[in-house]
């Protein structure tokens, strides 16, 4: 007899072509919330693939907290012109007129008005009642137990008791008005699934993943990259070149590199393989204290 | 880096992509050491990463529970709340490979209480991982998780015997413990059960075979994990093709979008669309990578016919010589997973293979006890028990029993008004619908020959959001009675109330036809508004009454009627020359007879609920409402 066996990463991708498909068969209003990382390119070329002849049927959303990388901006823009996307990009207008920001504000104030904030205004200005992310599972302890339909009160909260049973392949997609889901597609993928998917589909990243010499600043143990005159002089001025890449991207201050030469996906991986620091390490926020994204979660944040 | 490193990795990344999926589901009660050993698990095929280590260590000597031992658990304990408690309350999902397979590891709690969490993690598992302590053997814990486990329809179980170092690895032991196992199984439909003897903590039979146990020749539990044949646990017989999506980009392309939940979908074959009945080829299997000759579950794709027809989402492609049931009314195993108790009356959403409709619960035939396997007849369920049901649904559903086809054969139930998943449910079909209780029962049919009806007054209730009740309002001919009343009636109509007017000329204009205004026919004519006012509030109704009723006793009759505690009386206070000046045309006509106030009098009532003034007319509408709602009458409370 034929096998008919799925790789895992083909398992993995028909999972979550169906998620998407159920969101934009049962919600009015649904958007794809795109960081511009590897694992939002990851969703957002599983979305296309789930509506393959047609368009995907809803809008991509970009929070800018406008200290992102620039070449994410660049990379972001190209994209989303190249293939025709419907990219909505929003920003905390308030919080930008009032100059929030990481060097002058602290991470803290900064991600609860850049991040949170311009997140929660964005879902309400357009209504959207489901919001796709790419987080995964593997990325940190308290996700290990978010559901893929994450459910959402009126205010955006997040309630790890009040979140809904999830059985087979059976989403409960009702909400009353107001009320909203986060959808985790690539829930069940790892880090190392989402870099072989990406090498597997030829899918375009943004050039920071890979090694390169950038100008970066020991801060405390983080590599940060000098990438533009917003960074205070004092730190700007003790910038060196390093061969540094990021596994992960956000915030440029916020976001720790690591030495590396690692020009290619495959050298990533093999890197990856014989790494020892987890992934989000190298994101300061972080630190803050223990069950710190938990908290975050509950307020709204991704 | 050299070509030589370069092809290596190539090598690596190649092989990796082929690796499958396994899917496996840890039970255990409390302290058997499952964390421990999903812990080692990963840590031994290097999927923790040294700062997570580093924390672990940290963690381990402030809340650990394995003395100077790192203790694994930590690792996977997340919320908060739980690692403060030391428990896992919810299904936490895990993630490890190596360069055989991918695993996901489904962690849920053991006690009783969670039941519902396993239930949650045992729904997508293709095996079972059931830990016992050797020190405590097969205890009730382990059959209740193994029945969970069956009920769930998992083909594969590994009873991991653990803590093999605290009987000194004693062959004995063992045996003993699979022997207590295989008798208890055999009662249930597992057909694969391993057993391995291990010691998570130290690592023995985990990962590497132990040399302390050279009487177990088996394998260790890694390698048997990388090597279980689970795909053809997929039904590959009965496709089924559950329409998600349907696609149509333009008018030349129309796709219908799913995915395959069973059987093999196949270019040119002809299909079955349900419910409709009608036959196509299908013309193609499209997908952003190319198009297929024949697809497979799990995967999702997108199909096109030969011929137009209509079809959205919910139907299903079949093939025609083999069909699925297609019924209304049918039994299944039902877990309750909601801390609201069952409510026998509620009318849930149903979600089952893409399909959305209506169902209620007909029978509960009994309750199963988790723990003894024992049966027992209850009226309702509460948190994490189950039984078996008979359930009817408003629209067909397109199914097959879960123990041959679990995509078709499982569904979950939806609260109408919380919107929560409150109960979930795989479908049995031993009874053909016609044997199966009907929607009306014995009973039932015994109620309707007493006379009674089959809805229950709660049932009313909850469907109108209101209590059936009569709002009569007595007064003086032209004190504005009418005017309030008929804006009343708006008002709680526009507000979703369900409300029946009934007024002096509606009801003397055909039911009360022959009457006239002589007391004894007024008392006749109120007689018969206070039964209809009855029938309707029986039926969860809200009557709103606007009659002079000028004679107290008769007053106290209707009320008798219609039930003292949902009459509700409020008199629209006004004096004569107020009226007179309201409805000259009326007090003006010669030879008035039988008018209160004028030559019978109109008792003024002093048990109104209410007292209406008459000038002030507009604002009385408002208070009413106000009454209802005070009341819990409308809305409901
Ligand atoms: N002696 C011994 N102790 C173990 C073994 N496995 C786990 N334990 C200990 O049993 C306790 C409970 O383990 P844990 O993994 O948290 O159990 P869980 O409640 O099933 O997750 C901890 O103190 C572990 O160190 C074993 O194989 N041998
Ligand atoms: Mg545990």
């Amino acid at each position: 007899m034929k096998k008919y066996n799925l790789t895992h990463l083909r398992e993995l991708e028909a999972e979550a072509i169906h998620i998407i498909r159920e969101v934009a068969a049962e919600f009015e209003n649904p958007v794809m919330l795109y960081s511009i990382g590897k694992d939002s390119a990851v969703m957002v070329r599983l979305a296309e693939k789930a509506f393959y002849p047609g368009k995907v049927p809803f809008p991509l959303m970009h929070i800018d907290s406008k200290w992102k990388f620039k070449e994410m901006i660049e990379f972001r823009d190209n994209y989303a012109k190249e293939n025709g996307w419907d990219l909505i990009v929003h920003y905390n207008k308030q919080g930008y007129e009032a100059g929030v920001g990481p060097f002058t504000h602290g991470s803290k104030v900064h991600t609860d008005t850049m991040k949170t904030k311009a997140l929660l205004e964005g879902l309400s200005k357009y209504k959207f009642d489901a919001a796709f992310g790419g987080a995964r599972r593997d990325e940190e302890k308290s996700r290990a137990k978010e559901r893929i339909f994450s459910f959402r009160d009126k205010f955006h909260q997040w309630d790890p008791k009040n979140q809904r049973p999830e059985l087979w392949d059976i989403y409960n997609a009702r909400v009353h008005k107001g009320e909203s889901i986060r959808v985790f597609p690539i829930s069940n993928w790892t880090e190392l699934d989402v870099w072989q998917y990406i090498r597997l589909e030829n899918i375009p990243i943004v050039p920071l993943y890979y090694a390169k010499e950038r100008p970066v600043v020991n801060i405390d143990g983080n590599l940060i990259m000098a990438d533009d005159d917003r960074m205070p002089k004092e730190l700007a001025e003790k910038a060196e070149m390093k061969k540094i890449r990021f596994r992960t991207l956000g915030c440029y201050p916020l976001t720790g590199a690591v030495e590396s030469n690692a020009e290619t996906i495959e050298e990533i991986v093999e890197e990856m393989m014989t790494v020892t620091v987890s992934e989000r390490t190298t994101r300061v926020i972080d630190f803050d204290q223990e069950g710190s994204m938990e908290q975050k979660k509950r307020e709204g944040y991704f | 880096m050299t070509t030589e490193t370069k092809l290596n990795i190539q090598d690596f990344l190649n092989q990796d992509e082929k690796k499958d999926l396994l899917r496996i589901l840890t039970a255990g009660s409390v302290d058997d050491g499952k964390s421990t050993l999903i812990g080692r698990l990963m840590f031994d095929s290097k999927m923790i990463y040294e700062d997570q280590l580093a924390a672990l260590e940290r963690d381990s000597k402030r809340i650990g529970h394995a003395g100077e031992d790192i203790d694994y658990a930590l690792l996977l304990d997340g919320l908060k709340a739980e690692r403060e408690q030391g428990i896992t309350i919810d299904v936490a999902y895990r993630y490890f490979s190596t360069n055989k397979r991918k695993f996901i590891i489904a962690d849920t709690p053991g006690h009783e209480q969670y039941t519902r969490n396993m239930v949650t993690g045992a729904s997508t598992a293709n095996l079972a991982i059931i830990l016992i302590d050797a020190t405590k053997g097969v205890i009730t814990q382990t059959r209740r998780h193994t029945f969970l486990v069956s009920l769930l329809g998992i083909k594969h179980v590994v009873l991991a015997v653990n803590k093999m170092d605290l009987v000194d690895f004693d062959q004995k032991v063992f045996d003993q413990i699979c022997e207590d196992y295989k008798n208890f199984v055999a009662q249930l439909d597992i057909p694969d059960v391993t057993f391995i003897p291990l010691s998570a903590l130290k690592g023995d039979n985990v990962v590497e075979p132990s040399k302390k146990m050279p009487w177990y020749n088996g394998k260790c539990m890694l390698n048997f994990l990388e090597n279980v044949h689970v795909s053809s646990d997929r039904n590959f017989e009965d496709m089924r093709y559950p329409v998600q999506y349907v696609l149509k980009p333009d008018n030349n392309f129309r796709g219908f979008s799913a995915r395959v939940a069973s059987g093999i979908v196949r270019k040119g074959e002809t299909v079955m669309v349900l419910p409709s009945k009608k036959t196509s080829k299908i013309k193609s299997i499209t997908t952003y990578d190319g198009e297929k000759d024949e697809a497979f579950p799990p995967e999702s794709v997108t199909v096109t016919l030969e011929d137009e027809i209509d079809i959205s989402r919910g139907d299903m492609l079949v093939y025609p010589d083999s069909l699925p049931r297609v019924e209304r009314h049918f039994e299944s195993m039902l877990v309750w997973m909601d801390e609201k108790p069952m409510d026998p009356t509620t009318h849930f959403f149903i979600k089952h293979a893409n399909n959305n409709t209506k169902a209620r619960i007909d029978k509960i035939q009994y309750k199963v006890d988790v723990n003894t396997m024992e049966r027992s007849s209850i009226d309702f369920f509460s948190l994490n028990e189950i039984g078996r049901v008979v359930l009817t649904t408003n629209k067909p559903l397109f199914f097959d029993p879960y123990k041959k086809n679990k995509s078709t054969g499982a569904f979950v139930l939806i609260d109408p008004m919380t919107n929560n998943t409150v109960a979930v449910g795989m479908i049995i079909d031993k009874l053909s619908s016609d044997n199966l209780p009907s929607r009306i029962t014995e009973d039932e049919r015994l109620q309707i020959r007493r006379g009674e009806g089959l809805i229950v007054n709660e049932q009313y209730e909850k469907r109108y959001n209101q209590k059936g009740a009569t709002l009569w309002v007595t007064g003086l001919h032209g004190s504005g009675k009418n005017e309030m009343a008929f804006s009343l009636e708006k008002q709680l109509f526009e507000m979703g109330a369900t409300v029946v007017l009934l007024d002096g000329s509606s009801v003397r204009s055909g039911l009360s036809k022959e009457l006239d205004y002589s007391p004894s026919d007024r008392a006749e004519h109120l007689r018969r508004v206070a039964e209809v006012c009855r029938l309707l509030n029986d039926q969860g109704i809200i009557t709103i009454c606007s009659f002079i009723s000028p004679d107290k006793e008769i007053r106290k009759q209707v009320a008798k009627i219609v039930g003292e505690d949902r009459f509700h009386l409020f008199h629209m206070k006004a004096d004569l020359d107020f009226c007179k000046k309201n409805k000259p045309e009326f007090y003006n006509q010669e030879n008035l007879e039988y008018v209160p106030g004028i030559d019978i009098t109109f008792d003024e009532p002093e048990n109104a609920s209410l007292e209406l003034s008459a000038t002030d007319n507009g604002k009385n509408p408002e208070k009413i409402i106000e009454f209802c709602r005070e009341n819990g009458i409308f809305p409901l409370q």
